[in-house]
């Protein structure tokens, strides 16, 4: 008898405590639906291709948010091309030149903590290197070149990571038919690699599109209607333009439903690029014959 | 090892051409040796860039910062309560400011970490595979929302309610600013765990359950034991996040540079009165320096973060089973 009542207090605990977990589960899915649920019916309403296409107008209570989607991507593209060569190449040296042993060790360790320095640093940095220092003035250039360098340990780390994933013996059969070192690395390592390397670099830019902060003091405008001409001109960008209506306007709930609308072309751009990440590598690790 | 293989590779081709091909064959051997000269300096070279940008990033940021401490000493600087940078004559105590941080990383922290490892557990556990694709995908999804996303959202739906429901004179105060800052933690949280569940060598899970424990009993003393140390790092993580991120803080918060008495009271973190108030200082003069300043502090308190993150994943990595 006690046997058996102990047997059915145990499953009661388990039910219980699986209960619980269930519910913590459930509550953050609900909590990432509900937030994309409400921004995709509150910003419906707002966006329209006039929103899309045209400058603001009436001190930014009216019209579109055109020049911020423009500016959001010349910074996404601009801080792909610093950090995306870069950040593959350094990968590459890491993984298949440089020697293991503690200076190897130690580089590894910062690049994994420059990942986790806070985005307002890299501002800071941007600041007084790019504005200031070297005299780009709050241009395209200086925002680029400092989102470029908040994403490259994340390229760096998911590229060396996608680099030591490839088998050695990839490499050692390129190399017993005559392949020299250059040419495995690229008809070979690289190839490979590259699902790995592509998600790891999506996932960045996709970083790079949303962040705020970095560009606040180096790349971004409260407002202009110009569009820029070249890349030591400042940008509206997205996130800083939701960030300006929502805090600082005159009007802040008048022009509620345009910070709604840029919000939702903000996420639908940042989710779309990290959809797309996830969907590569999905196909990838189906792929995957080794 | 595999240069001289490359080397002798070359060499070997020229043996064995004969003839005319031989010299065609040692221009391509030649041109081989350069490209391959070439290609491992170009990426040393990218190598020594990014390890001198990061190294950049150190040097600007004390350059500036520590400039503050010709003007202010460094004890009334820590520890001074009155932050009043605009003022005549200034006041640079960051006190609060490092208050205003801890108290939003510390509540933040009391919500993530139930739902992060909740998560993860489900995930590990309880969820079939198609289950946990999907809720895998949805978490990796909430890790990309931009900050200022959550931060608006903090602004136009937590913090009203809040005010409304508990009738108290403002939403933006610490605990709305830490349920914001717990949703963007949680996914750090709930990854690193997962792997650390997933680490635990089954050979444990099998001997408890074949020992006639429940899946519970297992779970809360075999599994979760096991995967302390990676859900102490996913924890740690977790809050270095939180501590570091800006947006939120700034917009939800509230901004208002005090020791708070209540968890309901209003505080500016340091990220917050870095981005508010730099736009505003002077180029050189005292506030900017004394924001690179905050900026040291906060670069160190999550440096200290993260390193300890590394440390307790490395220093109590399981090594397979014989180690338990």
């Amino acid at each position: 008898m006690t046997g058996a009542a102990s047997r059915r207090y145990r499953m009661m605990t388990e039910r219980v405590a699986f209960g619980i977990i269930r519910l913590l589960a459930g509550l953050v899915v609900i909590t990432l639906g509900g937030i994309v649920l409400f921004l995709i019916y509150q910003g419906a309403r707002a966006v329209n291709w006039s929103f899309l296409t045209e400058a603001p107008r009436d001190a930014m209570t009216k019209g579109g948010i055109f020049p911020a989607i423009i500016g959001t991507f010349y910074l996404t593209i601009g801080s792909s091309l610093i950090a995306l060569p870069l950040g593959v190449a350094s990968a590459i040296y890491l993984s298949e030149y440089a020697r293991e042993g503690w200076l190897l060790k130690l580089i590894r360790l910062g690049i994994q903590n420059w990942a986790g320095v806070p985005s307002v640093v890299f501002g800071l940095y941007g600041l007084a290197l790019f504005v200031v220092f070297l005299g780009f003035g709050v241009s395209i250039l200086a925002g680029s070149l400092t989102l470029g360098f908040l994403i490259l340990p994340t390229v760096i780390g998911a590229s060396e990571e996608a680099f030591r994933q490839v088998p050695s013996t990839f490499r050692e059969a390129s190399l017993a038919l005559g392949a020299t070192k250059f040419q495995t690395i690229c008809r070979v390592v690289l190839p490979s690699a590259l699902p790995g390397v592509l998600t790891g670099s999506i996932l960045g830019i996709g970083r790079a599109a949303g962040e705020t902060a970095p560009i606040m003091f180096t790349a971004a405008t409260f407002y202009t209607k110009h569009l820029p001409t070249s890349p030591l001109d400042q940008v509206m960008a997205l996130p800083y333009h939701i960030y300006v209506l929502a805090t600082s306007g005159t009007h802040i709930d008048q022009t509620r439903p345009l910070q709604y609308g840029t919000v939702l072309v903000l996420i639908s751009l940042v989710l779309g690029i990290n959809i797309f990440a996830i969907i590569i590598r999905t196909r990838m690790r189906r792929k995957k014959t080794w | 090892m595999t240069l001289t293989m490359g080397e002798g590779d070359v060499q070997m081709s020229t043996l064995s051409a004969g003839g005319n091909h031989a010299s065609e064959s040692t221009t391509r051997g030649v041109e081989l040796k350069v490209q391959e000269g070439i290609s491992k300096y170009f990426f040393l070279a990218a190598a020594s860039t990014s390890l001198l940008v990061m190294a950049l990033i150190m040097i600007f940021l004390f350059r500036e910062g520590l400039a503050i401490f010709g003007k202010v000493n460094a004890v009334s600087f820590f520890f001074g309560k009155a932050w009043y940078p605009t003022y005549d004559p200034p006041e640079f105590g960051i006190l609060a400011l490092i208050v205003g941080s801890v108290s939003v990383t510390l509540f933040s922290s009391l919500v993530a970490i139930p739902l992060g490892v909740g998560t993860a557990l489900y995930l590990s556990v309880l969820a079939g595979p198609t289950v946990r694709e999907y809720v895998k995908a949805a978490v990796e999804l909430l890790a990309s929302l931009p900050s200022v996303v959550l931060g608006f959202l903090g602004m136009v739906v937590i913090a009203p309610t809040m005010q409304e429901l508990l009738d108290i004179p403002t939403g933006l105060n610490i605990v709305s600013a830490s349920i914001v800052l717990a949703i963007m933690a949680i996914p750090t949280i709930t990854s690193i765990s997962e792997d650390a569940l997933y680490a635990v060598p089954r050979d444990n899970l099998e001997a408890s359950y074949a020992l006639g424990a429940t899946r519970w009993e297992t779970m809360s003393r075999i599994l979760v034991p096991g995967a302390l140390s990676g859900i102490g790092t996913a924890v740690i993580l977790g809050m270095s996040r939180a501590m570091g991120e800006t947006m939120v803080v700034l917009m939800v918060a509230g901004g208002a540079a005090q020791i708070p008495s209540s968890l309901f009271d209003s505080v500016r973190p340091m990220p917050a009165s870095i981005a508010a108030e730099m736009g505003e200082a002077p180029f050189g003069g005292e506030h900017y320096h004394a924001l690179f300043a905050i900026g040291i502090v906060l670069f160190l308190m999550t440096l200290v973060f993260n390193l300890v993150a590394t440390y307790i994943s490395t220093r109590f990595q399981q090594k397979g089973a014989s180690t338990l």
